[in-house]
């Protein structure tokens, strides 16, 4: 029937239809498909990229307040959470306070404050920093720790973004 | 181009053999009479069996057994986006899917297409009727709210009434001797790992037997000579018709998902009383009004111990049909058969029907 239909709208015309039969339905069909698989991907891609935005949501933030860390003993150092990685505060035996990123710029362990031979120490592969500006002394790190700024309150240590 | 893809065709099939799978596909064909449209339910069963594998696979990658189980549904409905729709996919499609197994068994068994040489792809698909009929029981639990807790609670009461070996079941299934978030675990181990296991063995081992043999054809068409007798290859003709339903099902199973989005209810707590209204979902439905009835006529431990034996004794003939009304002739045993399903259907919708009057 579609067949014969198809043979009396050319002979209308009089010339070669624009496409052939196969042609508009292989293209019918991709573009239905397409649209399937885009209705289904992108829920699917939403429901699984669902926590990076909220992860991204809490990497935004630009200071931190660490109640009664002001009593944090000297030559001692505490970790905390800035945002969604963690962080050091260091309190030198000369009373200055310091804060860094503890994420080794190498391949992002976590860094170590070792008191008696007073460095940052990254376990993994060896990465030694500055306790007091965060510089890469020794081993593989490429780049400084990321330092913070430190406010010493009457209750807590409020740390924020330089 | 298409004679790169030939000469990687050809490479291919020289070290895996595709030629031969397409052969096996080509070799089989489907009847084609008034009746073909009931062939098509196997697939459909199928169709949403890879939905449940899916769906079930995302729902995973949220979902938390244990204590923490009714949150975490909590917030794949309410928190993660899109975590309604897949979870609401999940639900439908399960419901979907035991509609399409039960249409199917029920198809299968009035074509006869049990009788020789097909027995074992009847014993195989009740097993994976029964595989379901758990995934579906296990599943619910999982999202711990009031609803699943009652349903596991009396749902584990039918084995508890099993003389002498029930309560020790029941107490193994609850991992303890109330329903708690032990139960939820041990039902999720049961629900993602071992009954996954089980069952698609032997659906591929249904699968092939399937291939292997073809579909069975009608006895009023096997009455007919062979030049009368019409039919289709399976590959690609049927294939393309499948797939064309499975298209259907798709759609058919989002709409449900996206209109009516499956709830999450109170969560559960075992001290507050049972919600008035509250019933199986519709597949144990028959099963639960029947033991309500024979709980009523027979009062006690007699009248549930009545119910499951004569379950089982239903179970154990439907099961041995095809070793009963075996051969390929409308005899006395092929009516009996008959007669039988017809009794068997009946039962299940009046009583299913009857459950849902009555709540």
């Amino acid at each position: 029937m579609n067949h014969s239909a198809e043979h009396s709208a050319e002979k209308i015309e009089g010339q070669e239809p624009l496409m052939s039969r196969r042609a508009f339905s292989q293209v019918l069909f991709t573009g239905v498909g397409m649209c399937y698989a885009a209705a289904i991907g992108y829920p699917v891609y939403q429901y699984l990229a669902s926590p990076i935005s909220r992860a991204s949501e809490a990497v935004a933030v630009n200071q931190v307040s660490l109640p009664d860390a002001n009593k944090l003993e000297k030559g001692s150092a505490m970790m905390f959470k800035f945002g969604a990685k963690p962080g050091i505060l260091i309190h030198h035996a000369d009373d200055t306070w310091v804060a860094m990123e503890a994420v080794c710029t190498h391949l992002a362990c976590t860094v170590q404050y070792q008191a008696e031979q007073n460095r940052l120490f990254c376990a993994c592969h060896g990465g030694v920093y500055d306790t007091r500006t965060g510089a890469n002394v020794a081993g593989p790190p490429p780049k400084p720790l990321q330092a913070y700024k430190v406010t010493v309150e009457p209750t807590s240590v409020v740390v924020s973004k330089v | 181009m298409s004679k790169l893809m030939s000469s990687l065709y050809g490479w291919v099939d020289e070290r895996l053999g595709l030629e031969e799978l397409v052969k096996f596909a080509k070799k089989k064909t489907v009847p084609q009479h008034q009746h073909s449209f009931w062939y098509y339910w196997g697939g459909i069963s199928l169709f949403f069996f890879i939905v449940q594998s899916l769906t079930g696979l995302l729902l995973l990658v949220y979902y938390r057994p244990g204590p923490d189980a009714y949150e975490s549904v909590r917030q794949i409905t309410y928190e993660i986006q899109f975590g309604w729709l897949i979870r609401s996919a999940h639900a439908w499609s399960a419901n979907l899917m035991v509609a399409a197994v039960f249409i199917h068994m029920f198809s299968v068994y009035f074509m006869k297409a049990y009788r020789y040489p097909r027995e074992f792809g009847w014993w195989t698909g009740m097993v994976l009727l029964v595989l379901c009929l758990l995934f579906g029981f296990s599943g619910y639990l999982l999202p711990m709210d009031e609803l699943s807790y009652f349903a596991t609670k009396v749902g584990l009461e039918i084995p508890a009434a099993l003389p002498a070996v029930g309560p020790w079941i029941a107490n193994l299934f609850r991992g303890g001797l109330e329903v708690s978030e032990q139960t939820v675990q041990r039902f999720f181990a049961l629900h993602v790992v071992l009954l996954p296991m089980l069952f698609i063995p032997f659906l591929f081992i249904h699968l092939w037997l399937v291939q292997k043999h073809g579909n069975a054809t009608i006895p009023s068409e096997m009455e007919k000579p062979e030049y009368l007798r019409r039919s289709i290859p399976f590959f690609p003709n049927f294939l393309m018709k499948d797939l064309a339903l499975w298209l259907i099902a798709l759609n058919v199973m989002s709409l449900l998902a996206s209109i009516f989005p499956w709830e999450i209810g109170e969560p559960a707590d075992a001290l507050k009383p049972a919600p008035t209204g509250i019933h199986p979902e519709w597949y144990y439905m028959s099963a639960f009004q029947m033991l309500k009835v024979l709980g009523n006529v027979f009062p006690g431990a007699l009248g549930e111990g009545l119910g499951i034996t004569i379950f089982t004794l239903g179970l154990i003939l439907w099961f041995f049909i095809p070793l009963y009304d075996g051969k390929h002739e409308n005899g006395v045993k092929a009516r009996n058969a008959t007669y039988f399903g017809l009794l068997a259907l009946f039962i299940l919708i009046a009583t299913t029907a009857w459950g849902y009057m009555v709540l």
